[in-house]
């Protein structure tokens, strides 16, 4: 027999969820898009300073050091191999198009710590999934 | 930048999302990433030397 609780979680509208759907109503997808486009968004949207912050710093730091070790940005669709890091590349959302657009990271890794930049800028974009997906999250109640 | 640090920042970074987004409470999520980032640093430095083994 499901519990007014249960009922609740399973509809996104749990008890735990009223104090951040005061605070804010809106399109509930809003703090996962805004999350994916900014690093951090999605939580400062949600009032949630502290963690959007910590986020924030987290992904730009690991993109940027990703980019000054000449990291690779992944642009084409050659192989599965490119496939994949492309699609790691698109989770850094807004960042990813501005730094193809200013021409920042290598077009061929040439040295091996430019290696280890590309592994950093496409794990940046996975971190940045996880954060916007935690934002989602919050929006909906699954997480306080 | 040597190896080592490139693996301390990852931990770093890495460490402080997974315990912001897999964890509830700031008690637990300080405790998770604490965690992970040991996890982190701890394995890479082993298999290192286990590397070093193998390459003897």
């Amino acid at each position: 027999m499901a519990t007014e609780e249960n009922k609740n979680f399973a509809a996104g509208t749990g008890a735990k969820a009223a104090p951040h759907q005061a605070a804010y109503e809106g399109f509930v997808y809003l703090p996962l898009i805004l999350g994916w486009l900014v690093p951090g968004a999605g939580h400062f949207l949600l009032g949630k300073w502290v963690r959007g912050s910590l986020l924030a710093a987290s992904v730009l730091g690991m993109f940027v050091t990703g980019i000054l070790m000449q990291g690779k940005l992944y642009s084409s669709a050659h192989d599965i191999l490119e496939i994949l890091g492309m699609a790691g590349d698109l989770g850094n959302g807004l960042l990813f198009f501005v730094s193809r657009l200013a021409g920042w990271g290598a077009d061929q890794v040439l040295v091996t710590t430019a290696d280890w930049g590309s592994r950093f800028i496409v794990v940046a974009g996975l971190l940045n999934v996880i954060a916007a997906v935690d934002a989602h999250n919050l929006r909906t109640g699954r997480k306080s | 930048m040597s190896h080592f640090a490139a693996v301390l920042l990852f931990a770093l970074f890495a460490s402080t999302v997974f315990g912001i987004t897999q964890r509830e409470t700031p008690r637990r999520m300080v405790r998770y990433g604490l965690y992970c980032f040991a996890l982190f640093v701890g394995s890479a430095i082993v298999l290192s030397w286990l590397m070093r083994l193998i390459a003897r």
